[in-house]
């Protein structure tokens, strides 16, 4: 092989190692990219995780809206938890409260966060809460039994093609993480 | 007068050395005829190692209820299948084509990186024992298949960081081979060689390398997330921190869609190069099969979703999926089309490679089809996770890139070996996959449109039937395939004893190179470029 063509292999194979390098960095990019587009789609219904400011909408009371409420664990969270009630018509624009309850049914304290989700997901930047136990970690005592209500309005914006919108709740444990 | 022995000595060392002798020979090898041929025996092994464990399922499925294995192990079984099968044995053989022919093809001496490619063929060996060794850990192998979703994969016992790093060095080996196959086909090409002037296997080959630096990176990415979020705290797919499960999928699936052209790209390229030598004529079409290749490729990145219909997605998503998916019919059409034209009205033999051929034209577009049917977003609410999609992939793999590989094992062994393997059991190999083949696969169509769902070790009592049709299939294809390794051994050692001329099949040195070298190919060819590059594809 001449000198000539071994000069070449060597140039080709910098530019081809930095492709390589480019997509594995393209890799840890798609994770930011994608809750970028998770937010202008609507996409996996995630919600914000902030309390907006409660402000009133014009109410419409001829339309109804059936809210329903999911309670679920991640695997092995040892808790109770549980909404209210399973679900309720509500009208777009005027605010509800509706009571989740958790317990930790262990000895020990328990450091839990709970992480929502809206179905259908476009529907989710519709759905508004002022008021969420889900905004930040929740500490429970041993044993300990808590009442969290949720203050939430469905914005009249809400395309009418929606009739239900769920919202779901899972309760994570996270004492060994949130200790370190 | 020593001076002058010592540039004899030295001449001597580098130009007219054949092969070391002994082991050695092959573990410090940068021949790339050398490396095609372990890549290819390593590669046949591995066939078989996931064929036993392919047919260990097959087994436990022969009848409802649980009959031999628990279902851990069932689960090891289909994740260690899916992996020893893409990673070990069919991406491997066709780097050991790539090895053995492209050189020869384009009349260059080796390939471009000789070192490398050495140590991507160990890396791969490596990479491979790794996962292997999950199989006596506590836990067991990977179970949670081949794509390592998260949670699913977290329950993983003390496997899993042995399968990621597996995962690891399979990657790093794939793209070295990659810029090495790049570097050979840009560098290293004889005068007169140019781009649209090479046989369509180094095309494809070239597209799917180029895939294959984008995406084994992307991948080693995502399992490197698994890690961090396993062991460093980290939240990439962990809700409870912010992250999402689906994301995963979406950067799996980025790497997965591309990866599963990796196996079909270069399938295409064989039968391209195949089908015109039998049917005695130029292939048809030979400027919009590279196009029609870059088009596949393209559009392999652009529909990856198309895996995920269920995981909830707005409409627009799934529209756009769902069209961009049913695009690559066309280009995928156009191949067929090419090939149909290119037998129609030759001059067709049917031997052992030219049947592979045929039957990989017939059924590759019955899996395309099946395809095409869970590209459609609403129904593939029915078809996915069952047993319709099991079918689906086993037809584009099996019968497309396994029955390909056989058909380039038949047409180049001649040429490797100088010698002609046996024509009959080549044949009874070849009715014996074809039928096979079916009886294994049809039926689990059925299965999976009456709702069985993969991945499981027992079923409901009303799938019985196929899946017992289904398992006797299996067994006999598994079982016809040690079949092609009698044949090979039986070629190294004589075959049937007639000697093959330089080009073996009629007027084959019309269409390649490698045609033109005597048989079997020296271990140096083109030293000294080809004089003449042949243009008969056109």
């Amino acid at each position: 092989m001449s000198d000539d063509i071994g000069q070449k292999n060597i140039k080709l194979v910098r530019k081809l190692a930095l492709v390589a390098i480019a997509m594995f960095g393209f890799g840890y990019a798609l994770v930011p990219l994608y809750d970028v587009l998770c937010d202008l789609t609507g996409l996996n219904g995630k919600v914000e995780g902030q309390a907006v400011q409660e402000t009133a909408y014009q109410m419409d009371k001829n339309r109804e809206v059936t809210v329903e409420f999911l309670t679920s664990l991640n695997e092995s969270t040892p808790m109770l938890f549980r909404s209210e009630v399973k679900s309720m018509k509500v009208h777009p624009g005027e605010y509800y409260t509706v009571n989740f309850y958790a317990k930790n049914t262990t000895n020990k304290p328990m450091i839990a966060q709970a992480i929502p989700s809206i179905t259908p997901g476009l529907a989710a930047e519709f759905f508004k809460k002022t008021q969420c136990f889900c905004f930040t970690e929740q500490t429970f005592a041993a044993n300990e039994e808590k009442t969290m209500p949720v203050r939430f309005v469905v914005e009249p914006a809400l395309p009418e093609r929606y009739k239900t919108v769920t919202l779901a709740y899972t309760f994570f444990d996270n004492t060994n993480i949130s200790k370190k | 007068m020593t001076a002058v022995v010592a540039e004899h000595d030295d001449h001597h060392d580098h130009h007219d050395h054949g092969p070391e002798k002994g082991v050695l020979r092959w573990i410090f090898t940068t021949n790339h005829k050398d490396i095609g041929t372990l890549y290819l025996v390593f590669g046949l092994a591995m066939f078989f190692v996931g064929g036993a464990m392919a047919l260990v399922i097959r087994s436990e499925l022969f009848e409802p209820g649980l009959q031999f294995v628990d279902p851990n192990f069932f689960n090891s079984m289909t994740t260690m299948h899916a992996l020893v099968m893409v990673f070990g044995a069919v991406m491997p053989a066709f780097v050991g084509l790539a090895n053995w022919m492209i050189p020869m093809m384009i009349g260059a001496p080796d390939m471009a990186l000789p070192r490398m490619n050495n140590m991507s063929f160990w890396m791969l060996v490596a990479g491979v024992l790794l996962l292997a060794s999950t199989l006596f850990m506590e836990g067991g192998a990977p179970s949670g298949g081949w794509t390592f979703y998260p949670p699913l994969v977290f329950q993983n016992g003390k496997s899993f960081p042995f399968a990621i790093f597996s995962v690891h060095l399979l990657g790093i080996s794939s793209i070295m081979g990659a810029i090495n196959v790049i570097a050979t086909i840009f560098n290293m090409r004889a005068p007169g060689m140019t781009l649209m002037k090479m046989p369509l296997f180094v095309w494809t080959w070239l597209i799917t390398a180029f895939l294959l630096i984008a995406i084994m990176p992307v991948f080693a990415g995502a399992v490197t997330m698994l890690l961090t979020d396993k062991f460093f705290d980290t939240s990439f797919f962990d809700a409870a921190g912010g992250g999402d499960p689906v994301l995963y999928q979406h950067i799996f699936w980025f790497f997965g869609h591309p990866e599963v052209y990796v196996m079909i790209l270069p399938t295409f390229g064989v039968a391209s190069t195949i089908i015109p030598v039998f049917a005695r004529k130029p292939l048809f079409g030979y400027a919009s099969m590279v196009y029609a290749t870059g088009a596949i490729a393209f559009l392999s990145f652009i529909v990856w979703a198309h895996h995920m219909f269920t995981v909830g997605m707005p409409v627009a998503g799934e529209l756009y999926f769902m069209y961009a998916t049913m695009l690559i019919a066309i280009p995928t059409g156009v191949k067929v089309f090419n090939w149909t034209a290119t037998m129609w009205k030759g001059s067709m033999t049917f031997e052992t490679p030219m049947l592979f051929s045929i039957a990989f034209v017939v059924l590759f577009t019955m899996g395309g089809f099946t395809g095409l049917m869970m590209s459609v977003a609403p129904v593939d609410f029915q078809y996915h996770d069952t047993y319709f999609i099991v079918a689906h992939f086993h037809y584009t793999l099996v019968p497309a890139s396994i029955f390909i590989l056989m058909a380039a094992g038949y047409f180049w062994l001649p040429k490797w070996t100088g010698n002609m393997y046996n024509e009959k059991i080549g044949r009874l190999h070849f009715w014996l996959s074809a039928v096979s083949v079916n009886i294994l696969f049809f039926p689990q169509h059925f299965l999976g449109l009456a709702g069985m769902p993969r991945r499981i070790p027992d079923y409901a009592i009303q799938f019985a039937d196929w899946n017992m049709v289904s398992s006797i299939g299996a067994f006999i294809y598994g079982f016809s395939q040690l079949l092609f390794v009698y044949i090979v051994i039986d070629t190294i050692r004589g075959g049937t004893g007639e000697k093959v001329s330089d080009e073996v099949w009629e007027d084959a040195s019309k269409h390649s190179l490698e045609w033109t070298v005597p048989s079997p190919a020296p271990y140096h060819t083109f030293s000294t470029p080809p004089a003449r590059i042949p243009t008969e594809h056109f």
